[in-house]
C-alpha cells in the first residue's frame, strides 16, 4: 500500500521538463517558462509532482531530489502565481467576513456560507449513475489515500491549544490507535470493494486539473510555515463542509448498489467531521488566532481558498456528467 | 444544556458548548442521555447533539445547520 507511485504522464512542456529532471534524462539548462494559467493542467501537474517528493516520492526517482535546489526554485516559481491567484479570488470573501464580525467562529461561518457550493453531493445522492460514482471515487482517491497528511506538516509550527487540538483531530483521522481505522485505509478498502485500483495516486493520469489544484493547495499551505494560518483555515473549511455531504454520498453509493465498504467510509465521516468541524474552527483556528492574532486573515484565506477550489472541482465534474448525458440523449 | 458524561477511572470530563451546535466532550468513556441510556464514547473527543434533530443520537450529525438555515 505504501509503495511509491510511478510518475504521471506529462501534460505540457513544463510537466514534461519536470518529468525528465526527475528521471535523470537530459534537459535544457533553462526550464520552460511557468505557464500563464496557474490553474491549468501543465502548471498543476508540475506542482503536484514536485510536492509529492515531500510525501511518498516516486519509484525510480532518487529521494534526494526532495531538496534539489533547482527543483525547489522551480516549485517557488510555480507557487507564487498560484498563491497570488488564490489571494485574489479569496479577498472579497475575507474582507466581507472581517467586516461582518470580530469573532473568528462567525467569520469562518460567514465565508463558508458565502461561497456557493456546486450540488455535487446532492447529485451523487439522487441522480448519479454507478459509473459516475466510481469516477468520483477515483478522482477523490488522490487526496483520500493520503488523507490528513498535508495538515500534519503544520504540527511542529504551532503551539499550545492549537497544537493539542490539531493532534487530537489528526489522531482521530489516523485511526485513533487502530491501523485498520486509518481513514486513508478505509478509503483504500472502499476502492477495493468497488473494484477500483487502490495504489497511491493510481488515477493521477485521469484526474482533472481542478482536482490537482484541490490537492496542491493543501501542500502549498502545509509546506510553508509562513502559511500555517491558511493551512489550518483550510482544515476548518474542509471539516465544516464534510459531514452533511458525506451523508448524501453514502446514500448515493448505496443507491447505485456499491458494496457496503464505500458507504461505510463516508458514513464514518458524518459523525467524525461533525466533531472535527467544531475542533478545527474553535480550538485549532481559535487557538492559533488567540496566540498569533496577525494570522486571522490567513486563516480566512485558507477557508475561502479551500471552498473555492472545491467548488471548481465539483462544477467541473457535474459539467462533464451533464455533457455525457446530453451526448447520450442526442 | 448540560451533558452527563463520565470517565471510568473517575478523572474529570471536559465540556465545551459550541454556540447553536453540539457540546464537545473530552476525556469521557460514557455519555448518558436523558432516558438513562449509556453510550460509549469511542473518539478522543465527541460532539453531543443539542438540537435534538440528529439521526444519530446522542451524537451530532450536523443537522443543526439545516435547522439553522430555515
Amino acid at each position: 500500500m505504501s509503495a511509491s507511485p510511478t510518475l504521471p504522464q506529462p501534460r505540457g512542456p513544463l510537466s514534461e521538463a519536470v518529468h525528465r529532471r526527475l528521471t535523470g534524462l537530459p534537459t535544457a539548462a533553462a526550464l520552460p517558462p511557468v505557464p500563464e494559467d496557474p490553474f491549468g493542467d501543465d502548471a498543476q501537474l508540475a506542482l503536484w509532482m514536485l510536492y509529492e517528493l515531500h510525501y511518498r516520492g516516486f519509484a525510480d526517482v532518487p529521494d534526494t531530489l526532495e531538496w534539489d535546489p533547482d527543483l525547489l526554485a522551480l516549485r517557488a516559481a510555480l507557487e507564487a502565481p498560484f498563491e497570488e491567484a488564490l489571494r485574489t479570488v479569496s479577498a472579497p470573501y475575507v474582507m466581507d467576513a472581517l467586516a461582518g464580525s470580530d469573532d473568528l467562529v462567525d467569520q469562518v461561518r460567514a465565508v463558508v456560507d458565502a461561497v456557493e457550493v456546486a450540488p455535487l453531493a446532492a447529485y451523487l445522492q439522487r441522480h448519479a449513475t454507478r459509473e459516475q460514482v466510481l469516477h468520483f471515487l477515483a478522482e477523490r482517491s488522490v487526496y483520500h489515500l493520503k488523507e490528513s497528511d498535508p495538515h500534519s506538516f503544520v504540527l511542529p509550527r504551532v503551539d499550545g491549544r492549537a497544537k493539542v487540538a490539531l493532534a487530537e483531530l489528526q489522531y482521530d483521522e489516523y485511526g485513533a490507535g487502530r491501523p485498520d481505522r486509518l481513514h486513508a485505509r478505509l478509503y483504500a478498502d472502499a476502492l477495493a470493494a468497488a473494484g477500483l485500483r487502490t495504489g497511491y495516486a493510481a488515477y493521477i493520469d485521469q484526474v482533472r486539473a481542478e482536482t490537482l489544484a484541490v490537492n496542491n493547495v493543501m501542500s502549498l499551505f502545509g509546506l510553508h510555515r509562513r502559511l500555517r494560518g491558511a493551512a489550518l483555515g483550510h482544515l476548518a473549511a474542509f471539516e465544516s463542509t464534510s459531514s452533511m455531504p458525506c451523508r448524501r454520498i453514502a446514500a448515493g453509493a448505496q443507491r447505485v448498489g456499491l458494496p457496503a465498504e464505500v458507504a461505510a467510509y463516508f458514513d464514518e465521516h458524518v459523525e467524525a467531521d461533525a466533531v472535527h468541524e467544531q475542533v478545527a474552527v474553535r480550538d485549532i483556528c481559535g487557538g492559533l488566532v488567540a496566540a498569533e492574532p496577525e494570522l486571522r486573515e490567513d486563516v480566512l484565506l485558507g477557508v475561502a481558498a479551500c471552498l473555492l477550489l472545491d467548488a471548481r472541482a465539483a462544477e467541473r465534474m457535474l459539467a462533464e456528467w451533464e455533457h455525457d448525458e446530453t451526448e447520450q440523449a442526442s | 444544556m448540560s451533558v452527563e458524561a463520565y470517565a471510568r477511572d473517575g478523572s474529570p470530563v471536559e465540556t465545551e458548548p459550541c454556540g447553536d451546535g453540539p457540546v464537545l466532550v473530552r476525556h469521557a468513556d460514557v455519555v448518558v442521555t436523558e432516558d438513562g441510556v449509556e453510550h460509549e464514547a469511542t473518539r478522543p473527543v465527541v460532539a453531543v447533539c443539542t438540537c435534538e434533530r440528529s439521526q444519530r443520537m446522542p451524537w451530532c450529525d450536523s443537522t443543526h445547520k439545516a435547522v439553522r438555515r430555515r
